[in-house]
């Protein structure tokens, strides 16, 4: 085995391109509303990890990445919230959260 | 840090394992509830990868944040539209499938390639601040980073109203400013489901 001083930068990225492609899956392929949404939050993190990662490996005395990663916290935190009362007044309107539905803008 | 390396690899293969684990739960699980949980969990372990970078503030925000607010947002959307409907089928579902699968997994690739052949230009440790990495992010707060602190925090405040105004339901039945019975209908037609049977 290597001897490694501390955990590589390359294993945090991988981590986060894996969670960022399972959350493009998601998105992708879910039907129901609120899995989108859930999918978009895992999205967010990835790039968080990632922000995280570089900020503690590349520039470690500046640790500008922590203070974008929690301006994307606050960014996440409204979109939820927004998304969700979008959700609702749609699931009011239409009876269903089902996203194949949701077609109205389709040309 | 001054945890020994093995501790440190061995908590990130468990909180990476969890994370992963957790996020295809997430898309995979046919109940949404389960889902909702596991995405608490997997902003619980994407908390525990930051207190390994050393970034306790932002872990602990994360924690606030997702877990106190999010993850909790979510679940009662789950609650309130939470209703058993037979999806219609779609006809070209495996294609579907096999093209969004396959996107993901060329981008899987991609970016794979990328982190494993780029060399990254590392910072010596020597000038890491570890532990006064609160201080560091309230002095940017309040320094460099002061407009998008305010702008952020009208961000907050719109959304907030607007997160209000679209999920509101009952409205008043007189105007404030002159008396008169408002008319429902033109604000609010939650007896009767517009467009469902359009489609």
């Amino acid at each position: 085995m290597m001897n490694l001083e501390s955990i590589p930068l390359q294993a945090f990225l991988l981590v986060s391109s894996a969670l960022f492609c399972i959350g493009i899956w998601g998105l992708l392929n879910s039907r129901n509303a609120v899995r989108v949404l859930m999918s978009i939050e895992l999205m967010l993190n990835a790039v968080n990890i990632n922000l995280m990662a570089f900020s503690s490996y590349v520039d470690n005395n500046l640790i500008q990445g922590q203070v974008f990663t929690i301006f994307v916290i606050t960014v996440a935190a409204a979109e939820a919230a927004v998304g969700l009362a979008i959700l609702l007044s749609l699931y009011r309107n239409r009876v269903t959260v089902d996203m194949e539905s949701f077609n109205l803008l389709k040309w | 840090m001054s945890i020994a390396i093995t501790t440190q690899i061995i908590c990130f293969s468990i909180l990476s394992l969890v994370i992963l684990i957790g996020a295809i739960g997430v898309v995979l699980l046919e109940s949404i509830v389960y889902s909702a949980f596991l995405l608490g969990g997997v902003f619980m372990s994407v908390a525990g990868l930051y207190l390994l970078l050393n970034a306790s503030f932002v872990a602990a925000a994360q924690v606030l944040v997702y877990v106190g607010a999010v993850n909790v947002l979510i679940i009662f959307a789950i609650m309130l539209v939470n209703k058993k409907e037979d999806l219609k089928p779609i006809s070209d579902i495996k294609s579907r499938r096999i093209i969004s699968t396959s996107i993901c997994l060329t981008l899987l690739s991609l970016l794979i390639r990328v982190d494993l052949t780029n060399v990254w230009s590392l910072s010596s440790p020597q000038n890491s601040i570890g532990e006064e990495s609160t201080i560091r992010i309230g002095e940017h707060l309040f320094s460099d980073y002061l407009l998008p602190f305010e702008v952020a925090s009208v961000l907050l405040l719109m959304a907030m109203i607007g997160a209000i105004v679209l999920a509101r339901r009952d409205v008043m039945s007189k105007d404030i400013s002159t008396g008169l019975p408002v008319d429902q209908e033109l604000i609010e037609k939650s007896s009767e489901p517009l467009l469902t049977n359009k489609n």
